[in-house]
C-alpha cells in the first residue's frame, strides 16, 4: 500500500501543492504521520493483528472446550484466556477498527481536507500498542494475566486478584485516553470541519452514526477510567470503594460498570449500522429508506443505552420495581432497532439487487444481527433471564451481536471501500470464499451455544457435564473453521494491495457520497478545497 | 486565482483551527465531569440505597427506640446467620439462630466469638438484612458491629445485639434474616 500511496500522491502534486509534501519514508512515515488515511491504515491493521490475537485465544479455549475434562489448559489459564479474549476483542479488534473506519472515511464523507486535530490523531493511535503490549505481557509475568473476566467483577479483581490488577488497569487507563481522544476529534471534525452547504441532515448515515458513538465515548469512557482506578486503589491502596469490611459494597462496582457497559455495547453496534446503511442502498440501488428515522433511532438508542445498565444484573437481589423498570427500558430499546431493521429490508424491498461481497456481508449483518436482537429480548425478560444467567445463552447472545453484528459489518465496509483504499479490486472469488466459509462455520460456532444456554452449561469453566459433550465438539469445529477463514480475508487484503484489476473512482454503480468523487485509489490529500454544492447534493443518498 | 484562493484558505484554516479549540476545550469539560461523576456514583449509591434500602445495609449507629406500642396481633421471625469472610480464624455463630418478635417489641440476643490464631486480631462484623426492602424496618439500638471487636490470642467473648422491628414493617415481609459477615481488619485499624 505505501509505494501505491506514494506513486499516487506524486502525480496529485498538481492539486495540493499549497500544502507542500511532509510526506517522510520508511516506518518514520507511520511513526510521525498526521495524514487520516495513514491514520486509518494503521488503525486498520492494529485492529486485524488483535483480532488475529484475540482469536487466537479463542482458539486455545475451544480447544479445551473440544471435549469435558481438562486436557490442554489449567483452569486459572482458561479463566486468563478468557479474561484477554474479551478485553482483546472489545478494545483492540472492534473499536480500533471502527475507529479506522472514521479515519479513513469521515473527512472524505464530509468534504474535509483531514481530520480536524491531526497530531492527536497521530498520538491516540500510537499509545495504543502500547496498552495492548502491558496488557499482553502479563502473560509472561510470575502473576500470569488477568483471570477475573473482561467486566473485572470486584471483589475477582480486588481482594482475589493474582496480581495482575495494576497491568490490567494500568493498560484500560491508555486505551481509553485513546478512545476519548479518537472520539473528541470524531466530534470536532463532524461539527467543525463539514464542507460548505453539507448540512446536519445532508450527512450521510454512516457520519451521523460516528457522530452520535463519538458522544457516547466521551461520556462513558471517564466512567470507565473511573472505575478502574476505584479497583486500582481499593487493591493496592487500602481503599474500601468495593469492601464490605470498610463500608463499601461490592453490587456497587457492577452498578457502575455497567453503566460504562451497556453504552459501551451501543459504541460497537451504531457505526456497523452506519457501515450497513450506507451499503445496503448502494446494492439496492435505492435510496435509504427512512434517512431521518434512522437519525432519531440512532439517538434514541443512544439515549436509552444509559438507563438500562441493571439488566446485567438481575440476579443482584435487586427489589421488585428495580427489576421491572429495567426490563421494561430494556425492551423499549427494541422499538428503535426494530425501525433500522425495517428500513434495512424497506430499502432492500424492490431494489435491483446485486449480491457482491459487501452487499452479502450487510444482509447476512441484517438477518443474524436481527437474532442476536432477540435473544437480547429474551434476556432482558427478567424472569427468564434467572435461568439463562451467566451461562452460554449469553455467550451465544453476544457473539451474535458482536461477531455477525460489528465484525460482519466491518468486513462488509472493508470489502466496499478497498478499492477506494488500494484502488484495486480486491479477488471476487476469494472474497466469495472468505464469505461462505465464514457464514457457515460462525453459526456451527454460536447457534449450538443457543442450546448449551438454555440447558444450563455455565459460561467461564473450562470443563463441562458429559450431556453437553456433542455440542461443544460442533461448537469448537465451527470455531476451528471460523478462525481459518479469516485467514481468507487477510490473503484477500495483501493481494489486493500489490495488484488486481484498476478500480475507478466509483466501482459500485449504486454507491453515493463524496468519497466517490476522488479518484481510486484515494490521493493523499483530498478536498484541499471544498467539494462544489452540486457533488454534495448528488453524493447526498436521501434526496436523490 | 490560484493565490487567491489559497489566502482564503489560509484564513479559514485559522478561524476554523480556533473554533476546534473551543470545541476540543467544551468537549474536555465533558470528559472530565463525567470521570467525577463516577466517582459521584459512589455517594450517590449510598444515599439512594439509604433512601431505600436496596443493598440491605441496616443502620450503622444507634437507633433509639421509639415504637410508641407493640403489636401482638403480629408475629415476625427475625433469623440469624453468620458467615466468616475467606481466611478469617475465628469462630463466630450466633446463640439462637432464630426468634419470634412482634412488632414495636424491643429483643436482646447474642452472638459469640472466639478467636482460634495465635494472635491477635480485630474483626469487623458487617450486618446486612434480607429481604433488602425490609432493612428500613430494622432498627438496631445496641450493636457489636457498630465498633471494632479486637479479640486477643484463644480468647472469646460474648457480644449483644438488641433491636426491635419496625411497626411499619410490610404485612407481606413474615421472615427477616439479618446476616452478619466478619472481616479481618486488623491491618487497617493499627
Ligand atoms: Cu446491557
Amino acid at each position: 500500500m505505501t509505494t501505491d500511496v506514494i506513486k499516487e500522491t506524486s502525480h496529485d502534486d498538481h492539486q495540493n501543492d499549497h500544502h507542500g509534501d511532509h510526506k517522510m519514508t520508511g516506518i518514520k512515515r507511520w511513526l510521525y504521520t498526521t495524514n487520516h488515511k495513514d491514520i486509518g491504515t494503521l488503525y486498520l491493521w492494529f485492529s486485524f493483528i488483535m483480532l488475529l490475537t484475540g482469536g487466537a485465544l479463542a482458539m486455545v479455549i475451544r480447544a479445551e472446550l473440544f471435549q469435558p475434562g481438562l486436557q490442554i489448559v489449567e483452569p486459572d489459564f482458561f479463566n486468563q484466556l478468557t479474561t484477554v479474549h474479551g478485553l482483546i476483542m472489545v478494545f483492540g479488534a472492534i473499536m480500533p477498527a471502527f475507529t479506522g473506519f472514521a479515519n479513513w472515511m469521515l473527512p472524505m464523507m464530509v468534504g474535509a481536507p483531514d481530520m480536524a486535530l491531526p497530531r492527536m490523531n497521530n498520538w491516540s493511535f500510537w499509545i495504543l500498542p502500547f496498552a495492548f503490549g502491558i496488557l499482553l505481557s502479563s502473560f509472561f509475568m510470575e502473576s500470569g494475566a488477568p483471570n477475573f473476566g473482561w467486566t473485572f467483577y470486584a471483589p475477582l479483581s480486588t481482594t482475589y486478584s493474582n496480581g495482575s490488577t495494576a497491568f490490567f488497569v494500568f493498560a484500560v487507563h491508555i486505551m481509553g485516553i485513546s478512545s476519548i481522544m479518537g472520539a473528541i476529534n470524531i466530534v470536532v471534525t463532524i461539527m467543525n470541519m463539514r464542507a460548505p452547504g453539507m448540512t446536519y441532515m445532508k450527512m450521510p448515515l454512516f457520519v451521523w452514526t460516528f457522530f452520535i458513538t463519538a458522544y457516547l465515548l466521551i461520556a462513558v469512557m471517564p466512567v470507565l477510567a473511573g472505575v478502574v482506578t476505584m479497583v486500582l486503589t481499593d487493591t493496592y491502596f487500602g481503599t474500601s470503594f468495593f469492601n464490605a469490611a470498610g463500608g463499601g459494597d461490592p453490587v456497587m462496582f457492577q452498578h457502575i460498570f455497567w453503566f460504562f457497559g451497556h453504552p459501551e455495547v451501543y459504541i460497537m453496534i451504531l457505526p456497523a449500522f452506519g457501515i450497513v446503511s450506507t451499503i445496503i442502498p448502494a446494492f439496492s440501488r435505492k435510496k435509504l429508506f427512512g434517512y431521518s428515522s434512522m437519525v432519531y433511532a440512532t439517538s434514541s438508542i443512544a439515549l436509552l443505552s444509559f438507563i438500562v445498565w441493571a439488566h446485567h444484573m438481575f440476579t443482584t437481589g435487586m427489589p421488585l420495581f428495580g427489576e421491572l423498570f429495567f426490563m421494561y427500558c430494556t425492551m423499549l430499546i427494541a422499538v428503535p432497532t426494530g425501525v433500522k431493521v425495517f428500513n434495512w429490508v424497506a430499502t432492500m424491498w424492490r431494489g435491483s439487487l446485486s449480491f457482491e461481497t459487501p452487499m452479502l456481508f450487510s444482509i447476512a449483518f441484517v438477518i443474524l444481527f436481527t437474532i442476536g436482537g432477540f435473544s437480547g429480548l429474551m434476556l432482558a425478560m427478567t424472569p427468564v433471564d434467572f435461568q439463562y444467567h451467566d451461562t452460554y445463552f449469553v455467550v451465544a447472545h453476544f457473539h451474535y451481536v458482536l461477531v455477525t453484528g460489528s465484525l460482519f459489518s466491518l468486513y462488509a465496509g472493508a470489502y466496499y471501500w478497498l478499492p477506494k483504499w488500494t484502488g484495486n479490486m480486491y479477488n471476487d472469488a476469494l472474497s466469495k470464499w472468505h464469505f461462505w466459509c465464514s457464514l457457515i462455520s460462525v453459526n456451527l460456532l454460536f447457534f449450538p451455544m443457543h442450546f448449551l444456554g438454555l440447558a444450563g452449561m455455565p459460561r467461564r469453566i473450562p470443563d463441562y457435564a458429559l450431556q453437553f459433550a456433542d455440542f461443544n465438539k460442533w461448537v469448537s469445529i465451527g470455531g476451528f473453521a471460523f478462525g481459518l477463514s479469516q485467514l481468507i480475508f487477510l490473503a484477500v487484503v495483501i493481494k489486493c494491495i500489490r495488484g488486481g484489476e484498476k478500480a475507478p473512482a466509483k466501482p459500485w454503480d449504486g454507491a453515493a457520497g463524496l468519497e466517490w468523487t476522488v479518484a481510486s485509489p484515494a490521493p493523499y490529500h483530498t478536498f484541499s478545497t471544498p467539494p462544489p454544492q452540486s457533488d454534495i447534493d448528488n453524493a447526498d443518498q436521501h434526496s436523490h | 486565482m490560484k493565490s487567491d484562493a489559497n489566502s482564503k484558505n489560509a484564513n479559514n484554516t485559522n478561524s476554523v483551527s480556533t473554533t476546534n479549540n473551543k470545541s476540543v476545550k467544551k468537549l474536555l469539560l465533558v470528559v472530565l465531569a463525567m470521570f467525577g461523576f463516577g466517582f459521584a456514583l459512589v455517594p450517590l449509591y449510598d444515599v439512594f440505597c439509604d433512601i431505600t434500602g436496596l443493598n440491605g445495609k441496616t443502620n450503622t449507629s444507634a437507633a433509639t427506640y421509639d415504637a410508641s406500642s407493640i403489636d401482638e396481633s403480629r408475629t415476625v421471625r427475625v433469623q440469624f446467620i453468620t458467615r466468616n469472610a475467606q481466611g478469617v480464624p475465628w469462630k463466630f455463630e450466633p446463640v439462637q439462630n432464630e426468634i419470634e418478635v412482634h412488632p414495636g417489641e424491643m429483643k436482646f440476643v447474642s452472638f459469640y466469638a472466639k478467636n482460634n490464631a495465635n494472635n491477635d486480631i480485630v474483626g469487623q462484623a458487617v450486618p446486612s438484612v434480607s429481604p433488602g426492602r425490609a432493612a428500613n424496618y430494622f432498627h438496631k439500638i445496641e450493636c457489636f458491629c457498630f465498633t471494632h471487636q479486637p479479640l486477643g490470642a484463644g480468647m472469646d467473648v460474648e457480644m449483644s445485639l438488641q433491636f426491635y422491628v419496625d411497626l411499619e414493617l410490610p404485612d407481606d415481609i413474615k421472615t427477616l434474616t439479618l446476616s452478619y459477615t466478619l472481616y479481618d481488619i486488623t491491618n487497617k485499624s493499627s
